[in-house]
């Protein structure tokens, strides 16, 4: 037994220095890559012809319009498809500000911010239904929203030109010949890239990612969908209208016919093909569909259904886009027969319990109904400080749901929650974790395409302070901060037993494992009250022992949990109190001897 | 003026309402949105125009094969962008699936077609000014489609059936249904019902491979206004938008009456997400 746990530990930590080691490797092949890249960029001038340059400056203008929108689409997950209409309206503002068709003519230099700004607001506006709607809303809010603005762009003669169009912007020297305009682009391009970047790399970034893939889990966490989504679509929006200014001055002449549903096409593919959640990988897709119909001449006039095509095939074939193919990180073999292996020792130093430890979670009386059940009907539990309170009964006697009216997921029809001293309200979800409040899932709810200490972190996301503009800037502030969450998230992993795996991708995870990462994402916040539901489900006995004790270290620290559980030997091995509901309601409640030595849950529950 | 906006706008409204019927049909049996069912509209138009006008057959022959062509993309809509990204619904590849589809369809259209309005032949002949038989036949069109829809859904067992599987498609497969089956044959009707949306309102949108944008967006807002999956709701909703539309574009001009069914669009949406007749929302948790 003693053999095999020293041959199991030395393999988790073989295993973590190879982790390790892939992971600098590939920082260094990025590093190696990213200077190839502007090697190949700056010095394409030099080895073609001016028709290169302006295919290589049209491939730059569009970056920085798919850079901003690759937020949208590859981190939050919304499907922005009519984003040509942001550009339309950059293109026309520049050019209607710069001619003196409704004011005296401005310098350029005014008029992309401007531009932006006119961006910005309709790239708000437009993502607004996203904010509360199903996917396909605002897929068709975006591509109504393209539609019209050409039929504006046409019909609005006396500003836009309507057919004939009006002259685009020139641009002073020395931008204003082929390749100081392409080294402007280029320039500009690069400097989107870096803001997106951080952002991706963000809070933001991440909380992106979350809501995409596991929108309750982040609001447990405490992740406003809103206060994400509208900077982001501030950014999207003001990149893709300072895009169509320098699309405008690539046109010379700014017509509706410019500005095709096809060029939206083109931004949403290079994405999707590139992959969700990645920078590189939309880079290359957009200088692959830039340059493929220059190489296909002859199918022009297909191209549309090309591109059509292509993301048929993406979606069908793989979904994952170039990105999937860059992880290289994630090709390597991960050890097999690995068991968690928490190390709760470790707990007590970071979850010094520092805040009022009397506050308890009570509930009085709670009524809740769905149509004519009463799912909750007049259940009433007092969870102490540092005390684990276990939760059991028959399904569908109420338990889950119990604990999602303390999440804030549904509103009770009767009865008062409280927490320390203060009324928790019902309802708002999104603020339980900066009153410190916590939880896991019945079915783990994780992101599956990042890795396992991304996922840890953003439990993390009530402690960020650090504005959007601070991210975007990756001022001193926001770094620190993401350092200290990501030391706190790699301690807690190594808490839990999973510090090998932090940076695996975690859809590689089993399942066993994925309770763990939720814990430990549950405890970047140091809660004060902690809800497991049924988190030893699908767990080997093993696990189940180890499971009891890391519940046990957190309760120590001052942390009341309220465990919800069908293993009742875990429950009455470490609970102080339990509560027994049944249909609703509460059967028993005491401790666990007195529980186990009850006839009704005897008879309802434990059987005899 | 207003007998114009009352005749433009009911005719509006009746295609906008059968094209929402078409969205609401595929939904029901696969909970998918789909793409086509703008396209499908458009090539009611655009087949009706190519068999009546150019291979010069009858018009109740081209009628019909217009449907045939119709159903036949329904069923390769079906097969190729919905049957293989069902299994992962919550991730919303179907949105991409049948996007990428739609314009597939467009883009032959606009090739073999051509990008110019084509005329669509007289169907009647009857009535002038606001009596114009092209206001009506969308408006007879629509009235006949949702009669035809309820007696299938009430009378007979294939329109219970589907009814069952848009219910509980669980509980459908456990009794025994074939939901498959029933799943081909609901995206089937959808296209027949697009394709009787785009042949009856043909004359007035002529044969024209942009149809199937516009379409797409306007016959999504009786959807989105009535309710997901909910036909009467999208028939108030359809006649709701097209009078209004045709009211703009009277009063106030064709620019601003698209800003304006889009501005209502986005109020209607954010005020009541569940659209106004609507059922509650999902259980997320």
């Amino acid at each position: 037994m003693s053999t095999q746990t020293t041959a199991n530990s030395a393999e988790v930590a073989i295993s973590a220095q190879v982790s390790i080691l892939a992971k600098q490797q590939s920082v260094r092949m990025q590093v190696f890559w990213l200077l190839a890249a502007i090697v190949l960029a700056v010095g394409l001038p030099f080895v073609s012809n001016d028709y290169w340059v302006s295919i290589g400056t049209r491939a730059a203008i569009y970056w920085v319009l798919i850079s901003g929108l690759n937020l949208v689409v590859g981190f939050a997950g919304q499907l922005a498809i009519g984003y040509v209409a942001l550009l339309t309206i950059g293109a026309y503002t520049t050019s209607v500000l710069t001619a003196g068709k409704v004011i005296d003519p401005i310098s350029v230099w005014l008029a992309l911010p401007i531009a932006s700004v006119m961006g910005a607001i309709f790239g708000v506006i437009v993502g607004l239904p996203a904010l509360r709607l199903r996917t396909f809303y605002f897929a068709m809010t975006t591509l109504g929203f393209a539609t019209i603005v050409t039929q504006i762009a046409l019909a609005w003669q006396s500003v836009t030109g309507g057919g004939i169009g009006i002259p685009g912007p020139e641009m002073p020297a020395p931008f204003d010949d082929n390749l100081g305009f392409y080294y402007l682009c280029l320039g500009l391009a690069a400097v989107c890239t870096w803001l997106t970047a951080n952002i991706a790399r963000s809070r933001f970034g991440s909380g992106l990612i979350a809501v995409r893939d596991a929108e309750v889990a982040a609001e447990a966490c405490g992740i406003s969908k809103s206060h994400l989504l509208i900077p982001v679509f501030v950014l999207a929006g003001a990149l893709a209208a300072f895009s169509g200014g320098l699309f405008a001055g690539l046109q010379t002449y700014v017509t509706p016919d410019a500005f095709t549903f096809e060029l939206s096409l083109l931004f949403f593919i290079s994405i999707l093909i590139g992959g969700r959640g990645s920078i590189y990988g939309p880079m290359i897709g957009t200088i692959i569909l830039v340059i493929l119909p220059e190489i296909a001449a002859p199918l022009a006039a297909w191209s549309t259904f090309l591109y059509a095509f292509l993301l048929l095939v993406i979606v069908l074939a793989m979904p994952g886009g170039i990105a999937v193919l860059l992880d290289f990180n994630n090709r390597r073999p991960l050890a097999k027969h690995r068991t968690v292996a928490p190390e709760t020792q470790m707990l007590a130093a970071l979850n010094p319990h520092n805040r009022s430890s009397n506050n308890s979670l009570t509930l009085q009386d709670i009524v809740l109904t769905f149509g004519s059940v009463r799912a909750i009907d007049g259940v009433t539990l007092e969870v102490k400080p540092g005390k684990i309170h276990g939760l059991i009964g028959p399904n569908g006697s109420g338990k889950t749901t119990t604990l999602n009216v303390i999440s804030g997921y549904y509103s009770p029809n009767q009865g008062t929650m409280t927490f320390g001293q203060t009324a928790l309200p019902a309802g708002l979800p999104h603020l339980r974790a900066s009153r410190g409040i916590a939880r896991t899932f019945q079915t783990p709810r994780i992101v599956g395409e990042i890795s396992v200490l991304e996922n840890v972190m953003i439990g993390g996301a009530t402690k960020g302070k650090a504005n959007f503009l601070e991210a975007l800037l990756a001022m001193p502030k926001e770094k620190a901060e993401r350092k200290a969450l990501k030391d706190r998230a790699l301690a807690l992993l190594a808490v839990v037993g999973l510090g090998s795996l932090a940076h695996i991708r975690t859809d590689r995870l089993q399942h066993s494992e994925l309770r763990f990462i939720e814990i430990a994402r549950a405890l970047m916040i140091a809660p004060d009250f902690l809800m497991l539901d049924e988190p030893a489900a699908g767990l080997s006995s093993d696990e189940i022992n180890k499971l009891g004790a890391l519940i046990q270290a957190i309760s120590a620290c001052g942390t009341g949990v309220l465990l919800v559980e069908h293993h009742v030997d875990l429950i009455f091995a470490i609970c102080d109190d339990v509560t027994v509901l049944n249909l609703g309601k509460i059967l028993a409640a005491g401790t666990p001897d007195e529980i186990r030595a009850h006839k009704e849950v005897v008879n309802a529950y434990l059987g005899g | 003026m207003f007998a114009s906006i009352l005749a433009a706008g009911l005719a509006a409204g009746a295609i906008y309402a059968l094209v929402g019927i078409t969205y609401n049909t595929m939904y029901s049996t696969s909970r998918v949105m789909s793409f086509t069912a703008g396209q499908l509209g458009m090539l009611g138009g655009v087949f009706g125009s190519y068999f009546i006008l150019k291979l010069g057959l009858p018009i109740i022959v081209g009628f019909l094969a217009t449907l045939v062509c119709c159903a036949i993309l329904g069923y390769i809509t079906e097969l190729v962008a919905v049957r293989p990204v069902l299994k992962s619904l919550e991730q919303h590849l179907y949105v991409l699936s049948t996007l990428a589809l739609a314009l597939m369809i467009q883009q032959v259209t606009a090739i073999e077609w051509g990008t110019e309005p084509r005329p669509f032949p007289k169907l009647v002949g009857w009535g002038e000014g606001v009596w114009d038989e092209k206001f009506w036949i969308p408006v007879v069109a629509c009235a006949l489609t949702i009669i035809g829809l309820e007696f299938l859904y009430r009378r007979t067992l294939v329109g219970r059936a589907f009814v069952a599987v848009a219910e509980d498609n669980f509980a459908a497969q456990a009794l025994g249904l074939p939901e498959r089956n029933l799943r081909v044959a609901s995206y089937m009707l959808a296209a027949v019902v697009g394709g009787i949306a785009g042949f009856s309102g043909g004359e007035l949108l002529l044969a024209f491979f942009a149809n199937g944008a516009l379409l797409n967006f306007y016959g999504f807002v009786p959807v989105a206004l009535g309710g997901l999956g909910n036909n009467r709701g999208a028939v108030i909703g359809g006649l709701i938008l097209g009078l209004f539309q045709q009211a703009a574009n009277f009063l106030v001009g064709g620019i601003f009456a698209s800003v304006a069914v889009f501005t209502l669009f986005i109020v209607v949406l954010l005020a009541a997400p569940q659209g106004l007749f609507g059922s509650a929302v999902a259980r997320r948790v």
